[in-house]
Protein backbone atom coordinates (compact mmCIF):
# COMPACT_ATOMS: atom_id res chain seq x y z
CA UNK A 1 0.00 0.00 0.00
CA UNK A 2 2.88 2.65 1.25
CA UNK A 3 5.00 1.33 -1.99
CA UNK A 4 1.99 2.25 -4.29
CA UNK A 5 1.23 5.28 -2.88
CA UNK A 6 4.48 6.39 -3.21
CA UNK A 7 4.90 5.41 -6.27
CA UNK A 8 1.88 7.24 -7.68
CA UNK A 9 3.27 10.47 -5.59
CA UNK A 10 6.28 10.29 -7.37
CA UNK A 11 4.84 9.71 -10.60
CA UNK A 12 2.77 12.80 -10.49
CA UNK A 13 5.51 15.13 -10.05
CA UNK A 14 7.86 13.31 -12.45
CA UNK A 15 5.00 14.02 -15.15
CA UNK A 16 4.94 17.76 -14.39
CA UNK A 17 8.69 17.83 -13.73
CA UNK A 18 8.55 16.13 -17.53
CA UNK A 19 6.27 18.35 -18.76
CA UNK A 20 8.04 21.10 -17.35
CA UNK A 21 11.64 20.01 -18.69
CA UNK A 22 10.18 20.00 -22.19
CA UNK A 23 8.58 23.88 -21.41
CA UNK A 24 12.26 25.16 -20.69
CA UNK A 25 13.81 23.36 -23.33
CA UNK A 26 11.50 25.15 -25.93
CA UNK A 27 11.81 27.83 -24.23
CA UNK A 28 15.15 27.46 -24.07
CA UNK A 29 15.69 26.97 -27.87
CA UNK A 30 13.88 29.79 -28.88
CA UNK A 31 15.07 32.45 -27.08
CA UNK A 32 18.73 31.31 -28.07
CA UNK A 33 17.49 31.11 -31.44
CA UNK A 34 16.41 34.66 -31.36
CA UNK A 35 19.47 35.67 -29.62
CA UNK A 36 21.77 34.43 -32.23
CA UNK A 37 19.74 35.94 -34.96
CA UNK A 38 18.31 39.00 -34.07
CA UNK A 39 19.25 39.82 -30.57
CA UNK A 40 22.47 39.77 -30.14
CA UNK A 41 23.42 41.59 -34.00
CA UNK A 42 20.99 44.31 -33.09
CA UNK A 43 22.72 44.56 -29.72
CA UNK A 44 25.66 45.08 -31.39
CA UNK A 45 24.78 47.34 -34.34
CA UNK A 46 23.72 49.83 -30.99
CA UNK A 47 26.86 49.05 -29.35
CA UNK A 48 28.92 50.04 -32.49
CA UNK A 49 27.17 53.08 -33.07
CA UNK A 50 27.75 54.48 -29.90
CA UNK A 51 31.67 53.53 -29.96
CA UNK A 52 32.44 56.99 -30.42
CA UNK A 53 30.40 58.63 -27.61
CA UNK A 54 26.91 59.99 -27.85
CA UNK A 55 28.41 63.40 -29.09
CA UNK A 56 30.23 61.22 -32.29
CA UNK A 57 26.62 59.16 -32.76
CA UNK A 58 24.59 62.52 -32.77
CA UNK A 59 27.08 63.80 -35.23
CA UNK A 60 27.02 60.77 -37.39
CA UNK A 61 23.23 60.83 -37.98
CA UNK A 62 23.14 64.71 -38.14
CA UNK A 63 24.87 64.84 -40.62
CA UNK A 64 24.01 66.87 -43.95
CA UNK A 65 23.94 63.81 -45.84
CA UNK A 66 22.82 61.09 -43.45
CA UNK A 67 19.73 63.88 -42.41
CA UNK A 68 18.68 63.73 -46.22
CA UNK A 69 19.03 60.01 -47.12
CA UNK A 70 16.70 59.59 -44.03
CA UNK A 71 14.61 62.08 -44.60
CA UNK A 72 14.09 61.03 -48.07
CA UNK A 73 13.77 57.24 -46.97
CA UNK A 74 10.92 57.89 -43.97
CA UNK A 75 9.14 60.73 -46.45
CA UNK A 76 9.24 57.61 -50.12
CA UNK A 77 8.08 55.24 -47.31
CA UNK A 78 5.37 56.65 -46.40
CA UNK A 79 4.48 57.78 -49.41
CA UNK A 80 4.71 53.94 -50.47
CA UNK A 81 2.27 53.37 -47.22
CA UNK A 82 -0.10 55.57 -47.83
CA UNK A 83 -0.63 54.41 -52.01
CA UNK A 84 0.07 50.59 -50.43
CA UNK A 85 -3.49 50.45 -47.99
CA UNK A 86 -5.51 51.80 -50.75
CA UNK A 87 -4.10 50.02 -53.49
CA UNK A 88 -3.72 46.67 -52.12
CA UNK A 89 -6.97 46.48 -50.52
CA UNK A 90 -8.41 47.80 -53.90
CA UNK A 91 -6.47 44.64 -55.49
CA UNK A 92 -7.53 42.16 -52.54
CA UNK A 93 -11.16 43.30 -52.85
CA UNK A 94 -11.07 42.19 -56.65
CA UNK A 95 -9.05 39.07 -55.91
CA UNK A 96 -12.22 38.03 -53.48
CA UNK A 97 -14.94 39.94 -54.48
CA UNK A 98 -14.58 39.53 -58.38
CA UNK A 99 -14.40 36.66 -60.83
CA UNK A 100 -12.86 37.07 -64.30
CA UNK A 101 -10.73 35.11 -66.49
CA UNK A 102 -7.02 34.51 -65.62
CA UNK A 103 -7.80 35.46 -61.90
CA UNK A 104 -5.92 32.50 -60.01
CA UNK A 105 -2.95 33.93 -62.76
CA UNK A 106 -2.97 36.98 -61.44
CA UNK A 107 -3.23 35.83 -57.91
CA UNK A 108 -0.06 34.59 -58.11
CA UNK A 109 1.57 37.60 -59.49
CA UNK A 110 1.32 38.87 -56.41
CA UNK A 111 3.62 37.00 -55.00
CA UNK A 112 6.41 37.54 -57.72
CA UNK A 113 8.15 40.61 -55.62
CA UNK A 114 8.89 38.13 -52.74
CA UNK A 115 10.27 35.73 -55.15
CA UNK A 116 12.33 37.90 -57.37
CA UNK A 117 16.07 38.96 -55.95
CA UNK A 118 15.71 42.33 -55.20
CA UNK A 119 18.36 43.72 -57.23
CA UNK A 120 16.38 41.49 -60.06
CA UNK A 121 13.41 43.93 -59.45
CA UNK A 122 16.19 47.06 -59.80
CA UNK A 123 17.28 46.23 -63.15
CA UNK A 124 13.55 45.42 -64.31
CA UNK A 125 12.48 48.22 -63.17
CA UNK A 126 15.64 50.39 -64.47
CA UNK A 127 15.27 48.90 -67.64
CA UNK A 128 11.52 49.42 -67.71
CA UNK A 129 11.27 53.50 -66.04
CA UNK A 130 14.89 54.42 -66.45
CA UNK A 131 16.52 56.10 -69.81
CA UNK A 132 15.26 54.86 -72.76
CA UNK A 133 12.53 52.97 -71.50
CA UNK A 134 10.51 51.08 -73.88
CA UNK A 135 7.34 52.82 -72.44
CA UNK A 136 8.30 56.28 -72.75
CA UNK A 137 8.50 56.61 -68.86
CA UNK A 138 11.99 57.59 -67.68
CA UNK A 139 11.59 58.28 -63.91
CA UNK A 140 15.79 56.93 -62.99
CA UNK A 141 17.36 59.24 -60.84
CA UNK A 142 14.54 60.85 -59.29
CA UNK A 143 12.88 60.39 -56.03
CA UNK A 144 9.86 58.83 -57.98
CA UNK A 145 11.93 56.29 -58.48
CA UNK A 146 12.57 55.65 -54.85
CA UNK A 147 9.04 55.07 -54.23
CA UNK A 148 8.26 52.74 -57.31
CA UNK A 149 10.83 50.30 -56.75
CA UNK A 150 9.45 50.52 -52.85
CA UNK A 151 5.88 49.74 -54.65
CA UNK A 152 7.11 47.54 -56.28
CA UNK A 153 9.08 45.00 -53.49
CA UNK A 154 5.98 45.83 -50.87
CA UNK A 155 3.57 44.82 -52.88
CA UNK A 156 2.29 41.57 -51.24
CA UNK A 157 2.14 42.86 -47.70
CA UNK A 158 -1.12 44.69 -47.95
CA UNK A 159 -2.87 42.33 -50.29
CA UNK A 160 -1.95 39.02 -48.69
CA UNK A 161 -3.42 40.67 -45.42
CA UNK A 162 -6.57 42.08 -46.48
CA UNK A 163 -7.52 38.87 -48.53
CA UNK A 164 -8.17 36.42 -46.20
CA UNK A 165 -9.88 38.62 -43.99
CA UNK A 166 -12.30 40.02 -46.77
CA UNK A 167 -12.92 35.89 -47.82
CA UNK A 168 -14.19 35.77 -43.97
CA UNK A 169 -16.38 38.49 -44.14
CA UNK A 170 -19.93 37.93 -43.03
CA UNK A 171 -21.67 38.62 -46.23
CA UNK A 172 -24.59 38.93 -43.96
CA UNK A 173 -23.96 42.37 -42.38
CA UNK A 174 -23.15 43.74 -45.51
CA UNK A 175 -26.76 42.56 -46.86
CA UNK A 176 -28.69 44.03 -43.04
CA UNK A 177 -27.00 47.58 -43.58
CA UNK A 178 -28.52 47.34 -47.46
CA UNK A 179 -32.20 46.56 -46.01
CA UNK A 180 -31.51 49.32 -43.29
CA UNK A 181 -30.80 51.68 -45.90
CA UNK A 182 -26.92 52.40 -46.57
CA UNK A 183 -25.74 52.64 -50.02
CA UNK A 184 -22.88 50.68 -51.62
CA UNK A 185 -20.28 53.30 -50.40
CA UNK A 186 -21.62 53.66 -47.40
CA UNK A 187 -21.73 49.94 -46.67
CA UNK A 188 -18.06 50.16 -47.78
CA UNK A 189 -16.86 52.51 -45.77
CA UNK A 190 -19.04 52.03 -42.28
CA UNK A 191 -19.50 48.17 -42.19
CA UNK A 192 -16.53 46.64 -44.65
CA UNK A 193 -14.07 48.89 -44.10
CA UNK A 194 -13.61 49.14 -40.10
CA UNK A 195 -13.61 45.24 -40.37
CA UNK A 196 -10.66 45.41 -42.63
CA UNK A 197 -8.70 48.30 -41.16
CA UNK A 198 -6.70 45.75 -38.41
CA UNK A 199 -5.52 43.85 -41.81
CA UNK A 200 -4.45 46.95 -43.29
CA UNK A 201 -2.67 48.33 -40.86
CA UNK A 202 -0.60 45.14 -40.31
CA UNK A 203 -0.04 45.35 -43.70
CA UNK A 204 0.92 48.73 -43.70
CA UNK A 205 3.10 48.05 -40.55
CA UNK A 206 5.30 45.63 -42.79
CA UNK A 207 5.25 47.41 -45.90
CA UNK A 208 6.90 50.85 -43.58
CA UNK A 209 9.48 48.62 -42.10
CA UNK A 210 10.54 47.07 -45.56
CA UNK A 211 10.60 50.38 -47.24
CA UNK A 212 13.00 51.95 -44.76
CA UNK A 213 15.39 48.87 -45.32
CA UNK A 214 15.32 48.29 -49.17
CA UNK A 215 18.38 48.22 -50.55
CA UNK A 216 18.64 46.16 -53.61
CA UNK A 217 15.79 47.29 -55.46
CA UNK A 218 16.40 51.01 -54.99
CA UNK A 219 20.41 50.92 -55.58
CA UNK A 220 20.14 50.83 -59.59
CA UNK A 221 17.16 52.82 -60.16
CA UNK A 222 18.30 55.95 -57.96
CA UNK A 223 21.31 56.18 -59.22
CA UNK A 224 22.92 56.69 -55.51
CA UNK A 225 23.18 60.66 -55.46
CA UNK A 226 23.84 61.99 -52.36
CA UNK A 227 20.92 64.67 -50.98
CA UNK A 228 18.65 64.02 -54.15
CA UNK A 229 17.90 59.94 -54.36
CA UNK A 230 19.96 58.86 -51.81
CA UNK A 231 18.17 56.55 -49.60
CA UNK A 232 19.39 55.44 -46.16
CA UNK A 233 20.11 51.74 -46.82
CA UNK A 234 22.66 53.00 -49.58
CA UNK A 235 23.83 55.42 -47.66
CA UNK A 236 24.58 53.11 -44.18
CA UNK A 237 26.52 50.93 -47.75
CA UNK A 238 28.48 54.17 -48.56
CA UNK A 239 29.66 54.59 -44.51
CA UNK A 240 30.96 51.14 -44.57
CA UNK A 241 32.71 51.23 -47.85
CA UNK A 242 34.40 54.26 -46.74
CA UNK A 243 35.28 52.26 -43.44
CA UNK A 244 33.35 54.68 -41.04
CA UNK A 245 31.32 51.81 -39.12
CA UNK A 246 30.01 53.79 -36.27
CA UNK A 247 28.87 56.06 -38.72
CA UNK A 248 26.78 53.52 -40.77
CA UNK A 249 25.84 51.72 -37.31
CA UNK A 250 24.85 55.11 -36.44
CA UNK A 251 22.04 55.50 -39.04
CA UNK A 252 21.44 52.12 -38.81
CA UNK A 253 19.75 52.23 -35.20
CA UNK A 254 17.74 55.34 -36.07
CA UNK A 255 15.97 52.93 -38.99
CA UNK A 256 15.61 50.39 -36.42
CA UNK A 257 14.54 52.26 -34.25
CA UNK A 258 11.75 53.73 -36.19
CA UNK A 259 11.06 50.34 -37.59
CA UNK A 260 10.38 49.04 -34.00
CA UNK A 261 8.01 52.14 -33.10
CA UNK A 262 6.07 51.87 -36.60
CA UNK A 263 5.64 48.00 -35.75
CA UNK A 264 4.51 48.52 -32.11
CA UNK A 265 2.11 51.47 -33.02
CA UNK A 266 0.73 49.82 -35.77
CA UNK A 267 0.18 46.65 -33.43
CA UNK A 268 -1.88 49.07 -30.76
CA UNK A 269 -3.67 50.57 -33.21
CA UNK A 270 -4.70 46.99 -34.67
CA UNK A 271 -5.62 45.86 -30.72
CA UNK A 272 -8.07 48.64 -30.51
CA UNK A 273 -9.62 48.03 -33.53
CA UNK A 274 -9.67 44.18 -33.30
CA UNK A 275 -10.76 44.69 -29.02
CA UNK A 276 -14.81 44.12 -30.26
CA UNK A 277 -14.26 41.28 -32.50
CA UNK A 278 -14.49 37.95 -32.08
CA UNK B 1 -49.58 46.42 -45.26
CA UNK B 2 -49.93 43.34 -47.00
CA UNK B 3 -47.18 41.31 -49.07
CA UNK B 4 -48.43 39.87 -52.57
CA UNK B 5 -45.89 37.40 -54.23
CA UNK B 6 -46.97 36.59 -58.25
CA UNK B 7 -45.37 34.04 -59.99
CA UNK B 8 -42.19 34.43 -58.59
CA UNK B 9 -39.62 31.97 -59.97
CA UNK B 10 -35.98 31.38 -59.46
CA UNK B 11 -33.40 29.18 -60.51
CA UNK B 12 -29.52 29.11 -59.19
CA UNK B 13 -27.58 27.30 -62.06
CA UNK B 14 -29.10 23.91 -62.01
CA UNK B 15 -31.07 24.58 -58.95
CA UNK B 16 -34.79 25.40 -59.49
CA UNK B 17 -34.94 27.36 -55.71
CA UNK B 18 -38.32 28.80 -56.35
CA UNK B 19 -40.69 26.80 -59.26
CA UNK B 20 -43.69 29.25 -59.72
CA UNK B 21 -44.62 30.72 -56.60
CA UNK B 22 -47.70 32.84 -55.99
CA UNK B 23 -48.74 33.79 -52.34
CA UNK B 24 -51.04 36.69 -50.38
CA UNK B 25 -49.63 37.48 -46.69
CA UNK B 26 -51.96 39.50 -45.43
CA UNK B 27 -51.20 42.51 -43.77
CA UNK B 28 -50.66 42.27 -39.74
CA UNK B 29 -50.22 38.58 -39.98
CA UNK B 30 -47.42 36.36 -38.26
CA UNK B 31 -46.83 33.98 -41.62
CA UNK B 32 -44.14 31.55 -41.13
CA UNK B 33 -42.53 29.95 -44.58
CA UNK B 34 -41.77 26.06 -43.57
CA UNK B 35 -40.19 23.45 -45.29
CA UNK B 36 -36.96 21.58 -45.28
CA UNK B 37 -34.17 22.82 -46.36
CA UNK B 38 -33.28 23.66 -49.80
CA UNK B 39 -37.60 24.31 -50.03
CA UNK B 40 -37.04 27.58 -51.11
CA UNK B 41 -38.39 29.37 -48.10
CA UNK B 42 -35.30 31.47 -47.55
CA UNK B 43 -34.76 32.42 -51.50
CA UNK B 44 -38.70 33.86 -51.27
CA UNK B 45 -37.82 35.82 -48.18
CA UNK B 46 -34.74 36.88 -49.71
CA UNK B 47 -36.72 37.97 -52.89
CA UNK B 48 -39.73 39.91 -51.15
CA UNK B 49 -36.42 41.74 -49.05
CA UNK B 50 -34.40 42.73 -52.89
CA UNK B 51 -31.64 40.62 -51.51
CA UNK B 52 -32.33 38.02 -54.85
CA UNK B 53 -33.57 38.74 -57.96
CA UNK B 54 -36.28 36.63 -58.85
CA UNK B 55 -35.94 35.59 -62.66
CA UNK B 56 -39.68 36.29 -63.40
CA UNK B 57 -42.49 37.60 -61.01
CA UNK B 58 -43.79 40.44 -59.13
CA UNK B 59 -43.34 41.00 -55.40
CA UNK B 60 -45.65 44.10 -54.43
CA UNK B 61 -45.60 45.10 -50.54
CA UNK B 62 -48.39 47.95 -49.41
CA UNK B 63 -49.66 48.00 -52.78
CA UNK B 64 -46.60 49.05 -54.44
CA UNK B 65 -44.68 46.73 -56.87
CA UNK B 66 -41.22 46.21 -55.70
CA UNK B 67 -39.59 44.04 -58.26
CA UNK B 68 -36.18 45.30 -59.62
CA UNK B 69 -36.05 47.92 -56.56
CA UNK B 70 -32.71 47.67 -54.41
CA UNK B 71 -32.73 46.34 -50.77
CA UNK B 72 -32.59 49.96 -49.59
CA UNK B 73 -35.56 51.01 -51.15
CA UNK B 74 -37.94 48.29 -50.05
CA UNK B 75 -38.66 49.40 -46.49
CA UNK B 76 -38.14 45.90 -44.95
CA UNK B 77 -36.82 45.03 -41.99
CA UNK B 78 -34.38 41.75 -42.21
CA UNK B 79 -33.44 39.95 -39.70
CA UNK B 80 -30.38 37.15 -39.91
CA UNK B 81 -29.62 33.53 -38.27
CA UNK B 82 -26.53 34.43 -37.48
CA UNK B 83 -27.24 38.26 -36.34
CA UNK B 84 -25.25 40.01 -38.66
CA UNK B 85 -24.25 42.53 -35.88
CA UNK B 86 -22.07 45.34 -36.90
CA UNK B 87 -19.12 44.19 -34.86
CA UNK B 88 -17.10 47.38 -34.25
CA UNK B 89 -20.46 49.28 -33.18
CA UNK B 90 -22.25 49.51 -29.75
CA UNK B 91 -25.58 47.84 -29.37
CA UNK B 92 -27.52 51.83 -29.57
CA UNK B 93 -24.86 52.41 -32.31
CA UNK B 94 -26.41 48.77 -34.46
CA UNK B 95 -29.53 50.10 -33.50
CA UNK B 96 -29.37 53.77 -34.53
CA UNK B 97 -27.80 52.45 -37.75
CA UNK B 98 -30.52 52.99 -40.30
CA UNK B 99 -31.64 56.28 -38.34
CA UNK B 100 -28.20 57.97 -39.04
CA UNK B 101 -28.91 57.01 -42.81
CA UNK B 102 -31.73 58.59 -42.52
CA UNK B 103 -30.09 61.33 -41.30
CA UNK B 104 -32.41 62.08 -38.48
CA UNK B 105 -31.90 64.54 -35.83
CA UNK B 106 -29.63 63.42 -32.43
CA UNK B 107 -32.63 64.25 -30.11
CA UNK B 108 -35.10 61.66 -32.16
CA UNK B 109 -32.31 59.41 -32.93
CA UNK B 110 -31.76 59.04 -29.16
CA UNK B 111 -35.19 58.34 -28.20
CA UNK B 112 -36.18 56.11 -30.89
CA UNK B 113 -33.34 54.04 -29.71
CA UNK B 114 -33.89 53.89 -26.06
CA UNK B 115 -37.50 53.35 -26.75
CA UNK B 116 -36.74 50.43 -29.24
CA UNK B 117 -33.76 49.09 -26.77
CA UNK B 118 -36.81 49.03 -24.06
CA UNK B 119 -39.11 47.02 -26.49
CA UNK B 120 -36.16 44.61 -26.74
CA UNK B 121 -35.30 44.39 -23.05
CA UNK B 122 -31.58 45.43 -24.14
CA UNK B 123 -31.92 49.00 -21.82
CA UNK B 124 -28.59 49.23 -20.08
CA UNK B 125 -27.12 47.50 -22.59
CA UNK B 126 -26.55 50.59 -25.21
CA UNK B 127 -22.79 50.66 -24.71
CA UNK B 128 -21.69 47.13 -24.98
CA UNK B 129 -20.55 45.59 -28.18
CA UNK B 130 -22.30 42.49 -29.99
CA UNK B 131 -19.08 40.20 -28.81
CA UNK B 132 -20.40 40.93 -25.27
CA UNK B 133 -24.01 40.21 -25.31
CA UNK B 134 -25.46 36.41 -25.27
CA UNK B 135 -26.87 34.94 -28.92
CA UNK B 136 -30.43 36.02 -27.99
CA UNK B 137 -29.78 38.97 -26.72
CA UNK B 138 -27.55 39.54 -30.26
CA UNK B 139 -30.71 38.48 -32.11
CA UNK B 140 -33.03 41.00 -30.21
CA UNK B 141 -30.73 44.06 -30.63
CA UNK B 142 -30.84 42.53 -34.56
CA UNK B 143 -34.75 43.20 -34.30
CA UNK B 144 -34.39 46.56 -32.64
CA UNK B 145 -32.04 47.86 -35.44
CA UNK B 146 -34.24 46.04 -37.82
CA UNK B 147 -37.52 47.84 -36.36
CA UNK B 148 -35.94 50.95 -35.81
CA UNK B 149 -36.50 52.32 -39.42
CA UNK B 150 -40.17 51.39 -39.21
CA UNK B 151 -40.72 48.91 -42.08
CA UNK B 152 -43.77 48.06 -43.79
CA UNK B 153 -42.67 44.25 -43.43
CA UNK B 154 -40.62 42.65 -40.88
CA UNK B 155 -38.67 39.23 -42.36
CA UNK B 156 -37.04 36.75 -40.01
CA UNK B 157 -34.62 34.28 -41.96
CA UNK B 158 -34.55 31.11 -39.38
CA UNK B 159 -34.39 33.73 -36.33
CA UNK B 160 -33.92 31.60 -33.57
CA UNK B 161 -31.80 28.66 -35.81
CA UNK B 162 -28.39 29.80 -34.07
CA UNK B 163 -29.76 29.88 -30.23
CA UNK B 164 -30.15 27.12 -27.69
CA UNK B 165 -33.24 25.14 -26.98
CA UNK B 166 -34.08 27.37 -23.74
CA UNK B 167 -33.37 30.62 -25.25
CA UNK B 168 -35.46 29.81 -28.23
CA UNK B 169 -38.22 28.80 -26.55
CA UNK B 170 -38.36 31.75 -24.64
CA UNK B 171 -37.79 34.10 -27.76
CA UNK B 172 -40.65 32.17 -29.57
CA UNK B 173 -43.28 33.59 -27.59
CA UNK B 174 -41.55 37.03 -26.64
CA UNK B 175 -42.22 37.09 -30.33
CA UNK B 176 -45.07 36.87 -30.57
CA UNK B 177 -46.19 39.05 -27.95
CA UNK B 178 -43.87 41.59 -29.52
CA UNK B 179 -45.88 41.03 -33.10
CA UNK B 180 -49.58 41.58 -31.41
CA UNK B 181 -47.96 45.02 -29.77
CA UNK B 182 -46.26 46.08 -32.59
CA UNK B 183 -49.45 44.99 -35.48
CA UNK B 184 -46.56 44.85 -38.17
CA UNK B 185 -46.99 42.00 -41.25
CA UNK B 186 -44.30 39.71 -40.04
CA UNK B 187 -42.74 36.31 -42.47
CA UNK B 188 -40.40 33.92 -40.40
CA UNK B 189 -38.58 31.44 -42.22
CA UNK B 190 -38.09 28.02 -40.24
CA UNK B 191 -37.71 24.75 -40.89
CA UNK B 192 -38.99 23.68 -37.10
CA UNK B 193 -42.98 22.64 -37.60
CA UNK B 194 -43.12 23.10 -33.55
CA UNK B 195 -41.73 26.95 -34.05
CA UNK B 196 -44.03 27.26 -36.55
CA UNK B 197 -46.95 26.50 -34.84
CA UNK B 198 -46.37 27.86 -31.58
CA UNK B 199 -45.45 31.40 -33.01
CA UNK B 200 -47.51 31.64 -36.31
CA UNK B 201 -50.83 32.96 -37.35
CA UNK B 202 -50.79 31.69 -40.66
CA UNK B 203 -48.41 28.69 -42.35
CA UNK B 204 -46.93 28.19 -45.44
CA UNK B 205 -46.17 24.72 -46.52
CA UNK B 206 -43.43 24.69 -49.14
CA UNK B 207 -41.33 21.81 -50.38
CA UNK B 208 -39.04 21.75 -53.92
CA UNK B 209 -39.71 25.31 -55.03
CA UNK B 210 -43.22 25.17 -54.48
CA UNK B 211 -45.75 25.80 -51.98
CA UNK B 212 -47.57 23.31 -50.74
CA UNK B 213 -50.45 24.25 -48.61
CA UNK B 214 -51.18 27.56 -46.51
CA UNK B 215 -53.29 27.60 -43.86
CA UNK B 216 -53.70 28.57 -40.06
CA UNK B 217 -51.78 26.14 -37.97
CA UNK B 218 -54.28 23.92 -36.74
CA UNK B 219 -55.74 23.61 -40.27
CA UNK B 220 -52.38 23.10 -41.54
CA UNK B 221 -52.16 19.86 -38.58
CA UNK B 222 -55.71 18.39 -38.97
CA UNK B 223 -56.23 18.87 -42.56
CA UNK B 224 -53.13 18.45 -44.73
CA UNK B 225 -53.44 18.71 -48.65
CA UNK B 226 -50.47 16.84 -49.34
CA UNK B 227 -48.43 13.72 -48.03
CA UNK B 228 -45.67 15.86 -47.28
CA UNK B 229 -47.45 18.19 -45.49
CA UNK B 230 -49.24 15.25 -43.28
CA UNK B 231 -45.17 14.13 -42.67
CA UNK B 232 -43.61 16.92 -42.46
CA UNK B 233 -45.89 19.07 -39.73
CA UNK B 234 -46.44 16.08 -37.59
CA UNK B 235 -45.41 12.02 -36.51
CA UNK B 236 -47.82 10.38 -39.14
CA UNK B 237 -48.25 6.65 -39.40
CA UNK B 238 -49.87 4.37 -42.00
CA UNK B 239 -52.45 1.74 -41.65
CA UNK B 240 -53.12 0.17 -45.01
CA UNK B 241 -53.53 2.73 -47.69
CA UNK B 242 -54.36 5.53 -45.11
CA UNK B 243 -52.08 8.07 -43.36
CA UNK B 244 -52.75 8.72 -39.36
CA UNK B 245 -51.44 10.57 -36.43
CA UNK B 246 -50.01 8.34 -34.21
CA UNK B 247 -52.21 9.88 -31.51
CA UNK B 248 -55.68 9.12 -33.42
CA UNK B 249 -54.71 5.15 -33.69
CA UNK B 250 -56.97 3.76 -30.86
CA UNK B 251 -55.78 0.59 -29.51
CA UNK B 252 -58.29 -2.19 -28.29
CA UNK B 253 -57.76 -5.71 -26.71
CA UNK B 254 -61.44 -7.44 -28.37
CA UNK B 255 -62.16 -6.29 -32.20
CA UNK B 256 -65.25 -5.27 -33.81
CA UNK B 257 -66.35 -4.81 -37.38
CA UNK B 258 -63.76 -2.26 -38.06
CA UNK B 259 -60.47 -2.83 -36.40
CA UNK B 260 -57.68 -4.66 -37.76
CA UNK B 261 -55.44 -7.43 -35.95
CA UNK B 262 -51.82 -6.16 -34.77
CA UNK B 263 -49.32 -7.32 -32.50
CA UNK B 264 -47.15 -5.28 -30.07
CA UNK B 265 -43.78 -5.30 -31.26
CA UNK B 266 -42.14 -2.72 -28.14
CA UNK B 267 -43.00 -0.47 -25.87
CA UNK B 268 -41.38 3.02 -25.40
CA UNK B 269 -42.10 4.60 -22.48
CA UNK B 270 -41.22 8.47 -22.67
CA UNK B 271 -42.73 10.48 -19.22
CA UNK B 272 -46.35 11.17 -20.52
CA UNK B 273 -46.46 9.39 -23.49
CA UNK B 274 -45.85 5.90 -24.58
CA UNK B 275 -45.10 4.71 -27.82
CA UNK B 276 -46.27 1.35 -29.03
CA UNK B 277 -44.67 -0.38 -32.51
CA UNK B 278 -47.14 -2.60 -33.50
CA UNK B 279 -46.95 -5.02 -36.48
CA UNK B 280 -50.15 -6.20 -38.27
CA UNK B 281 -50.76 -9.48 -39.67
CA UNK B 282 -50.03 -8.39 -42.72
CA UNK B 283 -46.60 -7.89 -42.00
CA UNK B 284 -46.77 -3.81 -42.31
CA UNK B 285 -45.39 -1.80 -39.21
CA UNK B 286 -46.76 0.88 -37.27
CA UNK B 287 -46.91 2.98 -34.51
CA UNK B 288 -49.33 4.57 -31.87
CA UNK B 289 -49.15 7.21 -29.38
CA UNK B 290 -50.89 6.61 -25.98
CA UNK B 291 -51.09 7.94 -22.67
CA UNK B 292 -49.65 6.16 -19.76
CA UNK B 293 -52.78 5.62 -18.02
CA UNK B 294 -54.20 4.04 -21.25
CA UNK B 295 -50.74 1.29 -22.07
CA UNK B 296 -51.56 0.33 -18.00
CA UNK B 297 -55.18 -0.15 -18.78
CA UNK B 298 -54.90 -2.61 -21.66
CA UNK B 299 -51.89 -4.08 -19.76
CA UNK B 300 -49.68 -3.54 -23.11
CA UNK B 301 -46.96 -5.99 -23.19
CA UNK B 302 -43.96 -6.81 -25.84
CA UNK B 303 -46.39 -9.76 -27.82
CA UNK B 304 -49.52 -9.13 -26.61
CA UNK B 305 -52.26 -8.95 -29.20
CA UNK B 306 -54.71 -6.10 -30.13
CA UNK B 307 -56.64 -4.42 -32.68
CA UNK B 308 -56.26 -0.84 -34.23
CA UNK B 309 -58.76 1.39 -35.36
CA UNK B 310 -58.61 5.03 -36.32
CA UNK B 311 -60.96 7.83 -36.14
CA UNK B 312 -59.48 10.23 -38.14
CA UNK B 313 -56.86 9.16 -41.23
CA UNK B 314 -56.58 10.55 -44.33
CA UNK B 315 -55.76 9.01 -48.25
CA UNK B 316 -54.14 10.89 -50.16
CA UNK B 317 -54.65 10.09 -54.12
Amino acid sequence: MSARGSGQASRIPGAGRGAFGRNALGRGVVLMYLSLLVLIPLSAVVWTSTEGGVAAFWQAISSPEALAALRLTFGAALVVVLINAVAGTLIAWVLVRDSFWGQGFVNSVIDLPFALPTIVAGLTLLVLYGPGSPVGIDVAYSPVAVVVALLFVSLPFVVRAVQPVLMELDRESEEAAASLGAGPLTIFLRVILPSLMPAILGGSGLTFARSIGEFGAVVLITGNIAFETQVASVYIFGQIEGGDIPAAAAVSVVLLAFSLLALIGLNFLQDRWTRHED
Amino acid sequence: MGITVHNVSKKFADFTALGDVSLDIPSGSLTALLGPSGSGKSTLLRVIAGLEEPDSGEVIISGEKKTGLPPQKRGVGFVFQHYAAFKHMTVYDNVAFGLKIRKRPKTEIDKRVSELLELVQLSGFSHRYPTQLSGGQRQRMALARALAIQPEVLLLDEPFGALDATVRKELRAWLRRLHQEMDVTTVLVTHDQEEAMEVATEIVVMNQGDIEQIGPPQEVYENPATEFVMGFVGPVTRLGEAYVRPHDLRIRLEPDGETTGARVEDLLHLGFEVRVHLRLASGEDLWAQVTREAASELGLRRGTSVHVVTEHSKVFG
